[in-house]
């Protein structure tokens, strides 16, 4: 009883509210990874475990840059570019060899982890914001959170204006039916392959961002991207639906996977200010997005439950049996 | 103008599940027929409108539309040519998008798409004009998903997709088949309007004996593979069920044993 107290009495709630903006400008640039992943996941219905990797990439190529002279908007230019060069990678591997999506992804993935390496030299890269000029950086949260917001309002329009280009709906029908796509003279090989493409191109972005952010590049740096990436959009998608209901369209959709970027880092930081051991959040982070990716479901269940129906007939037929008594 | 020669079709080849579909068809259609297609299961209906859209390679023969052999080409480099409404309602359309972006997708079949924009406001009054012609409310629900509209009018929808840029020859694959009767009735008159107010070249694959005989100036019987029967003018306006049943049994030697299409008609 006392250790619960003490427990209890020893979390600070100044600390949480201390690392709060830190959470949210690390959720901003999960958001961003999070935009990348809806093209796939949501659009192109493609499970795309590319991004585990692209998002390494990102950073790395951000790093060595850095550290050898170039401006940061430009390492985050050929940040993009080797992301979409990755996404091509997994999309020839998908269409053009006919290998299956998840398994595509995850051939690109093991290999970009050789081939970051190879870009780093070693497995940790610093890049701190005392020696270089960067785009942001965790000693200023509040300007990251403005630069990382400026960087996600820009993407998400350019997504709202791509989809809804011509090429842009040859991706959503692509994802959405290949057989209509293709009678009505879509390549889809075509469309997956873009799609792919620019998805990892946003992630790269995003690896790029966070590795400035942090100060430093790591090969692990995107190990379980694409759960967290899931897991922001699943819970912005769940929230933006509960909020807006049918009234959501695309551009709330995509505001509310940065949104659940942030949420699932605030979600972080309060396992963290709990002191449950650091080991154990990819745990949480597993059972998270299992809980919202059930939510719907559940949902649906209990509306076509069986035995609710049973309950509500034998509660009718008693209803009915007193309205005749009396 | 449509024409078939000498295609040949096995799938499963070499196996146990071994299927040779078509053997040997033979089709030539002039511009402007409307040619119902009957046939037992496993005749060989839809394979033969598959070939002709390019769902695979066929294993020999030709299919020229307009005199050119697009019997090379992939689906999505014949579609510019052809129009196709499915039998399942969910395969012609994509339930996501609006029924206005559905037609904007079919509206640019055949052309390069680019960074336009997908659908334009111009557009949208000209499907809005051509839905009003259905009588289903469609004009009044263009952002609509096409999720949630019913079976039917998806597959008005679909017809007027395929039909949104003339095509050379447009497939109809049983589109009535998973319709209720009123619903397919109206669906089929759709179809009819369609076709001769663009004077379109069309195959049309029904189960119902009935459908085959009323539509179309021409009815092929497929069996086994082939094309056994091709009737055509005042002849085809003569025919009755009785003597298609009879007519199938005198060049097959075997009587139609399909309770489906009996019962249908």
């Amino acid at each position: 009883m006392n250790s619960i107290l003490e427990y209890f009495s020893s979390l600070n709630p100044m600390t949480f509210l201390s690392q709060l903006p830190g959470n949210i400008a690390q959720g901003i640039i999960w958001g961003l990874m999070a935009l990348g992943l809806f093209i796939t996941f949501r659009l192109l219905n493609f499970a795309d475990l590319t991004v585990d990797g692209s998002f390494a990439t990102g950073g790395a190529v951000t790093a060595i840059m850095i550290i050898n002279g170039s401006p940061a908007w430009l390492a985050a230019l050929v940040a993009v570019v080797a992301g979409i060069l990755a996404g091509l990678v997994t999309g020839f591997l998908h269409t053009g060899l006919g290998i299956p999506d998840i398994l595509s992804g995850i051939l690109t993935q093991i290999a970009l982890y050789s081939i970051n390496l190879n870009i780093m030299g070693k497995a940790n890269l610093p890049v701190s914001y005392r020696n270089y000029d960067l785009i942001l950086s965790a000693s200023n949260i509040k300007m990251a959170i403005l630069i990382g917001l400026i960087f996600a309002a820009v993407i998400i329009g350019l997504m709202y204006w791509f989809f809804g280009t011509e090429m842009g709906s040859t991706i959503r029908s692509t994802g959405s039916n290949p057989d209509m796509s293709k009678a009505q003279g879509i390549n889809i090989n075509v469309a997956k392959v873009i799609a792919l493409a620019l998805s990892n191109g946003v992630v790269a972005l995003s690896g790029c961002l966070f590795a400035q952010y942090q100060g430093f590049a790591d090969i692990n740096m995107g190990r379980g991207a694409i759960v967290i990436g899931l897991a922001a959009v699943i819970i912005g998608m769940v929230i933006g639906d509960a909020i807006f209901r049918k009234k959501s369209n695309f551009i709330i959709k995509l505001i509310f996977v940065v949104i659940g970027g942030i949420l699932y880092y605030i979600a972080m930081g309060i396992v963290l200010w709990l002191k449950m051991p650091t080991d154990d959040t990819k745990l949480f982070t597993a059972v998270i997005v299992a809980l919202f990716l059930a939510v719907p479901n559940l949902k649906e269940m209990s509306k076509n439950s069986f035995k609710k129906a049973a309950k509500r007939n034998v509660k009718n037929v008693k209803m009915e049996a007193k309205k005749t008594d009396a | 103008m449509l024409e078939i020669k000498d295609v040949y079709k096995t799938f499963n080849p070499g196996t146990i599940n071994e299927k040779m579909a078509l053997r040997g068809v033979e089709l030539k259609l002039n511009d402007g027929d409307f040619c119902t297609v009957i046939g037992g299961n496993g005749a060989g209906k839809s394979t033969m409108l598959n070939s002709i859209a390019g769902t695979w390679p066929v294993d020999n023969g030709m299919i020229l539309i307009d005199g050119q052999d697009v019997s090379g080409l992939p689906e999505h480099k014949r579609a510019s040519l052809l129009g196709r409404v499915f039998q399942d309602p969910r395969m012609g359309t994509v339930a996501d998008m609006g029924i206005d972006e559905n037609l904007a997708i079919a509206a640019r079949r055949g052309k390069r798409r680019g960074l336009a924009w997908g659908v334009t406001n111009a557009e949208r009054e000209k499907y809005r004009e051509l839905l009003k012609q259905f009588d289903l409310g469609l004009e009044n629900r263009m952002t609509a998903k096409v999720g949630l509209l019913s079976g039917g009018q998806r597959q008005a929808v679909t017809l007027l997709m395929a039909t949104i840029k003339k095509p050379k020859v447009l497939l109809l694959d049983e589109h009535t088949a998973a319709l209720d009767p009123k619903t397919a009735a109206k669906v089929l008159e759709l179809s009819d309007k369609i076709i001769s107010e663009n004077n379109l070249t069309a195959l049309m694959v029904t189960h119902n004996m009935n459908d085959a005989i009323t539509h179309g100036n021409r009815l092929i019987m497929m069996n086994d593979g082939k094309i056994i029967l091709d009737i055509s003018g005042e002849e085809k306006k003569k025919l009755t069920v009785a003597t298609l049943l009879a007519k199938f049994k005198e060049v097959s030697g075997s009587s139609l044993a399909n309770d489906r299409m009996l019962l249908d008609s």
